[in-house]
């Protein structure tokens, strides 16, 4: 007991940490890319690279003066830059990050908590996130701020259910709502981004809205809304909704490589799977996750210097029309589809299972690529004649 | 839509959103590798790429002559000209009759740098600079006296020539 309390906190502290020192250097790599992106070098002047540029913001943001506007409900406009960070980091505990850790007293499991109810609680927690945004909108009393925070409301409500109705499949598939068994479960057939290719697709686009990230990155957008729902902050509670977007997106990407990229797994080898658990294996699998979430950042980072914004209506339609009626079909055909493998064919779990479900998502990915290239779902840069907006 | 706006019939290749989107992000990366065109200004004043032009008109700069005075003969040319009224000019004569300068002051805040005063002057003394460094911590500082003006060693503006106009 003793010994599983104080590896839980040796491990909730050193996740803590790593994830705070993963978002400073995302704040410097985004920059970084951003201005490559751009033909610029962005910042390269304190320290080698430019690498203690966050610190030096980080020092600029603690030592800056905090403003408080004149009437806003000063205890809730205290209170939402936590509300909006704490979620961003709880989300974490569920993930598995590395094989199990073998020490004199006993095998550590690399995941903070392994829940039974992983992903639900995923799922509960990620949704408090939007609290902290809608409070400070709420509570800056500033119609910017204000409307950013309902925004952001109805944007993340809208994505949450195309999300977990897209990880439904996952689940079905796993059979399970454990994320170390999921990824268990991955190692034993193929990636889950293989058989529930299109699941993993919705679950981009959702996760893209869940964290607020350009192109859905409409509770700020600058152009309009000045800031958005942090116009009214200053100083270190700014940055702390900096804080905390980059850390959901650290989560976003830390669960997409869980669900659909095999977690810790190394592909195309199978040594790292199983016990004896060795330390070597715990950091091979380690740097593995960690490739894949950086990979993701980088996606995340890659899309926000490339795509302009939605227009709210785009942003509502994409959610409601497209995203929500596509997840439900989705989950429909691959809930036949695995019903029909095992009762009907008596097939069992594994590669050549994965295999089936994979040739389903191709035929399904070319008819909705094809789809979506005629602008049958989302209306390209010319609408035809008649005006449907967004909607299919 | 309410209103029946006439949209061109365009083909897909031109309308579509998902290439649209994998076309920008193609090129985004594509960029990511492309040479940068940052100068790193303090240690880096021009480049290839970059020179400042000799034509530019900077902080001004008083040319002397072989003992060391201003070459100022005190003609009161350059206040009269001078559109922004910044040059202050107070003339003197000594026992051989030569003019000089008493006080020659030169406000750099109020100055519009034009170069009139380097065109009009007769004795090419006063000079627009070639030079943009110009910080101070006080605002008093910005009145250059004669000493400063003559003390000033970076390179002389190059006027527009009408007789050519290309600067051959």
């Amino acid at each position: 007991m003793t010994f599983f309390l104080l590896a839980s906190i040796a491990k909730i502290i050193a996740i803590f940490t790593a994830i705070m020192v993963g978002v400073a250097l995302i704040t410097w790599v985004e920059r970084r890319v951003c201005a490559f992106m751009q033909d610029r070098l962005g910042p390269n002047r304190v320290g080698p690279l430019g690498l203690l540029q966050p610190a030096a913001d980080g020092l600029k943001n603690l030592v800056k003066e905090e403003t408080y506007p004149r009437r806003a409900d000063f205890w809730l406009f205290l209170l939402a830059p936590a509300a909006a960070f704490v979620p961003a980091l709880l989300t974490f505990a569920v993930i598995p990050f590395a094989t199990p850790l073998p020490t004199p007293w006993g095998t550590v499991d690399m995941v903070v908590a392994d829940l039974p109810v992983g992903f639900l609680y995923i799922l509960a927690i990620s949704s408090l996130g939007v609290y902290g945004i809608v409070l400070a909108g709420w509570s800056s009393n500033n119609k910017y701020a204000l409307l950013g925070g309902l925004r952001a409301s109805a944007q993340m409500i809208s994505y949450e259910i195309a999300m977990g109705l897209s990880v439904v499949a996952v689940l079905l598939l796993a059979g399970n709502v454990t994320l170390s068994d999921v990824v268990a479960r991955q190692q034993q057939g193929l990636w889950f981004v293989l058989p529930l290719a299109m699941a993993f697709g919705i679950f981009l686009i959702a996760a893209f809205a869940e964290t607020n990230r350009v192109p859905f990155d409409l509770p700020e957008a600058e152009g309009e809304l000045i800031a958005g729902y942090h116009t009214e902050y200053s100083a270190m509670k700014f940055s702390m909704f900096y804080i905390a977007e980059y850390s959901n997106m650290v989560t976003a990407s830390a669960l997409m490589a869980s669900l659909f990229f095999g977690g810790w797994d190394i592909p195309f080898t199978t040594w790292d799977d199983a016990p004896p658990w060795t330390i070597g294996k715990t950091l091979a699998t380690l740097a593995a996750f960690s490739a894949k979430v950086a990979a993701f950042l980088f996606l995340y980072i890659w899309v926000r210097w490339t795509l302009p914004r939605f227009r709210f209506d785009q942003l509502m339609a994409l959610g409601w029309k497209v995203l929500l009626p596509f997840a439900i079909a989705y989950l429909t055909i691959i809930a036949t589809a695995i019903w029909y493998l095992r009762a009907r064919l008596g097939w069992t779990y594994g590669a050549g299972f994965c295999g089936a479900l994979l040739a389903l998502n191709l035929v399904l990915g070319a008819v909705v690529v094809w789809g979506l290239d005629r602008g049958r779902v989302v209306a390209g840069t010319a609408r035809p004649a008649g005006g449907r907006v967004g909607g299919a | 839509m309410a209103i029946g706006v006439k949209v061109m019939k365009r083909p897909t290749r031109e309308t579509s959103y998902l290439r649209a989107t994998l076309g920008g992000m193609a090129l985004t990366f594509r960029h990511l590798w492309r040479p940068k065109v940052t100068m790193q200004y303090p240690e880096e004043k021009s480049t290839n790429d970059w020179t400042i032009t000799p034509r530019w008109r900077g902080t001004h700069r008083m040319l002397t002559d072989e003992q060391g005075r201003a070459k100022c003969v005190a003609c009161g040319l350059c206040p009269q000209i001078c559109p922004a009224n910044c040059i202050k000019l107070v003339p003197g004569e000594d026992e051989q009759g030569h003019r000089y300068p008493l006080i020659y002051e030169i406000d750099e805040f109020r100055c519009i740098f034009c170069g009139y005063c380097q065109e009009v002057c007769p004795e090419e003394a006063i000079h627009v600079g070639v030079h943009y460094e110009n910080a101070e911590y006080e605002r008093g500082r910005f009145v250059y006296d004669l000493e400063r003006l003559c003390a000033q060693t970076h390179p002389v503006s190059t006027l527009w020539d009408p007789s050519d106009p290309k600067g051959e």
